[in-house]
């Protein structure tokens, strides 16, 4: 059985790539697919979590906690973050249209 | 051993595919690498017995997410050679650097005290669809209808932002 | 055929993608001959009939002749993309069947198909459809040829539009089923026939919803594989053609190969999931058996004949499917891009979850009140839908202009009357 570690390990390098990537790239779309990416290595740390934990958790009030608590949070990432690509990529189009350009640096106008 | 071995391959698939969504300066090629990442991140979670999320995973980000995400790259022609060229200066270095540090840290400081879990501890029906079905229509009802709202508000707003006359 | 039990898992698994593999690899051909014949047969032609006995061997020799042919890479094209665009193409259409069982679960047959028998058979149906769009889309954005883009778009646009509506029909059927497994899907469908007839199988086109559910996932499937009346991403009059433009040689090759063998399986995803999968005719011949003991032994002869002519059946199914593709081809043509997306999101995906509702309502209030309460609200609920249908039907007579005057009507009563 692989260790637990390894699939953190995974996730948090997916993780910081992303992250790198977020604060390097000046492409609107690619600094979105990093986030992505960030949204899969906390999905993968979950289910990593949640198949290493054992299936009967009792917290402090002696209730029984869910073992499911891991797979239901990977599917409402999912959800979020299909509602957040479609509304984010309709931004970026409308930016687009608007300015006929998408560089993150050059949006500068809600600055103030 | 087989099972490391598959593993740490996989692995490798899914951090060059990482990367690759960071280094490639062709927005296409990003999307691409990101489309073997997830995909390989798919396996990876059957290798956890989670089926379910698995097959949710190809179907929600590699067939629908990232296609969405190629149609938008070609739609604004983004792809195009000329269309933005990534400028040469200091900031790269500086975020990976940082990226680095952060990854230095959380692996040490997280991760390794950690590697002593070895053994799963899970029911046998983890992740099978009659498991999380069950439960998410029983414990987690409300969040899931929460979900479902957010996804309409998702709907409406990408209509709203996309259409030119409302 | 004892060996096959004390076979290694691995080498069985082998074999069983072999037997799936290995026969669609050479049907293609024949589909190809199957499709210019019966073609040209509908539009009264001749079709070609030189080579071989019934121009038999014409797809060899166009194999030989597109092996042969030079192979051009325009100077400009995304190399490495465009030399993995008809790969990526390639591998769901194979892919799709890794969980279509050919054969009765019990038996020798269960050794053999499906490839692997998973809790989340028709999710990984749905998920490798998904997959199909890829090739097209990178082919046509690494050709660097406007037409071909075009098409990519085009495909992008309409996958994801019909894959919605294909979900949510087949959605229907899982849960009429109760398991998301292929095998069970099939195995629901030897029930008596509306929980009433057992002697006839219950395949899920003989019953209302999955009837409904045949059709707008038929209308889906020629979507998802590119075919006439939506064969827009390569439509020749207006994109050249399409994503392929650029491609030519054995490459042109496995996009055609792709799309003949994603035919064959999707017509078999359609006859496991609604015409009752490997079994040939919708009859239990066992339970006839019983009913008429002076023929029985003929029926139980049947019985046994069903299980060995199992593949044959179902090779049988595909084609009949594939036959009606073409069909369709000779028939309809081509629609227009805003036809084609109103169709999808307009009618079909609306039909679908109507369709949905009424699965579930009626999964709902057979288990609170049997049988009859369960028609009784599934015929309520159809009304319900019905007269929702009309009223909208009436509102699009009216036009935009009297619904504009409606809501002043309502906002401002004084002003809308003169």
């Amino acid at each position: 059985m692989t260790p637990l570690w390894q699939y953190l390990a995974l996730g948090l390098f997916m993780f910081t790539t992303g992250a790198i990537g977020v604060v390097v790239r000046r492409n609107p779309v690619v600094v979105f697919m990093c986030i992505e990416l960030m949204l899969n290595a906390v999905n993968l740390t979950f289910l990593a979590f949640a198949r290493y934990s054992p299936s009967v958790t009792i917290n402090a009030k002696n209730q029984v906690q869910s073992w499911m608590a891991g797979q239901m949070m990977v599917i409402f990432v999912m959800a979020v973050a299909a509602a957040e690509v479609a509304v984010g990529l309709g931004i970026i189009m409308a930016i687009y249209r608007l300015r006929n350009e998408v560089d993150v640096d050059e949006m500068s106008t809600l600055r103030g | 051993m087989s099972n490391q071995i598959l593993f740490w391959l996989m692995a490798a698939v899914a951090a060059m595919g990482a990367v690759g969504v960071v280094a490639f300066n062709n927005p296409v090629r990003s999307a691409l690498s990101l489309v073997v990442n997830f995909f390989v991140l798919a396996f990876i979670y059957f290798s956890l017995n989670a089926q379910l999320l698995g097959i949710t995973q190809i179907l929600v980000y590699t067939g629908a997410i990232m296609v969405l995400f190629l149609f938008v790259i070609m739609l604004l022609n983004l792809g195009a050679p000329q269309a933005l060229q990534e400028k040469r200066d200091i900031k790269p270095l500086l975020g990976l650097i940082v990226g680095l540090g952060l990854f230095g840290i959380l692996l040490s400081q997280v991760v390794m005290p950690l590697n002593f879990v070895t053994r799963s501890m899970a029911r046998d029906d983890f992740g099978t669809p009659q498991a999380v079905g069950k439960t998410l229509f029983t414990n987690y009802v409300w969040p899931f209808e929460i979900a479902s709202v957010l996804l309409l508000v998702g709907i409406v707003g990408s209509i709203l932002l996309a259409k030119r006359r409302i | 055929m004892e060996f096959l039990q004390h076979l290694h898992p691995a080498l069985l698994a082998l074999l069983r993608v072999l037997l799936f593999v290995v026969p669609i690899l050479m049907i293609v051909p024949g589909l190809i001959w199957w499709e210019r014949r019966l073609l040209s047969w509908m539009q009264d032609r001749i079709g070609p009939n030189r080579v071989g006995p019934w121009g038999l061997l014409q797809p060899i020799a166009d194999g030989v002749k597109l092996f042969f042919k030079e192979d051009i890479t325009p100077d400009s094209v995304d190399r490495k993309i465009y030399f993995l665009a008809p790969a990526i193409a390639l591998f769901p259409a194979f892919a799709l069947g890794g969980t279509l069982p050919w054969g009765p679960s019990y038996g020798l047959y269960s050794l053999l198909t499906p490839i692997a028998n998973v809790d989340i058979g028709i999710l990984y149906v749905l998920a490798i459809s998904s997959l199909g769009v890829y090739g097209v889309v990178l082919a046509g954005y690494a050709s660097n040829n406007k037409y071909s883009l075009m098409g990519g778009l085009r495909a992008s646009a309409q996958l994801i539009s019909y894959e919605l509506a294909m979900g949510v029909s087949l959605a229907c059927v899982v849960m009429a089923t109760g398991s998301l497994r292929m095998t069970d899907i099939v195995d629901e469908q030897m029930k008596p026939l509306w929980g009433a007839v057992p002697a006839i199988q219950n395949w899920f086109i003989f019953t209302p919803f999955g009837f409904v559910s045949a059709v707008i996932f038929a209308i889906c499937i020629i979507a998802e594989t590119n075919r006439a009346p939506f064969d827009l991403p390569e439509a020749e009059n207006e994109l050249i053609a399409g994503y392929h433009t650029e491609y030519s040689s054995m490459k042109f090759a496995v996009f055609f190969m792709g799309e003949y063998a994603a035919m064959f399986v999707f017509s078999g995803v359609f006859a496991t999931v609604f015409l009752g999968g490997y079994n040939i005719l919708p009859v239990n011949w066992l339970v006839l058996a019983k009913d008429f003991p002076a023929v029985s032994g003929v029926l139980t002869f049947f019985d046994t004949l069903n299980y060995y002519a199992v593949p044959l059946a179902f090779l049988g199914k595909c084609a009949f499917g594939i036959s009606a593709f073409i069909w369709l081809r000779a028939t309809l043509p081509r629609l227009r891009y805003d036809q084609l997306m109103s169709l999808g999101w307009k009618s079909l995906l609306p039909l679908a979850v109507a369709n949905f509702l009424v699965v579930a309502i009626w999964i709902i209030c057979t288990k609170l009140y049997g049988l009859v309460g369960g028609l009784a609200s599934v015929a309520a609920s159809g009304v319900v839908l019905a007269l929702l249908y009309l009223n909208w039907l009436a509102t699009q007579k009216q036009g935009f202009s009297s619904l504009e005057k409606r809501t002043l009507e309502l906002v401002e009563p004084a002003k809308a009357k003169p």
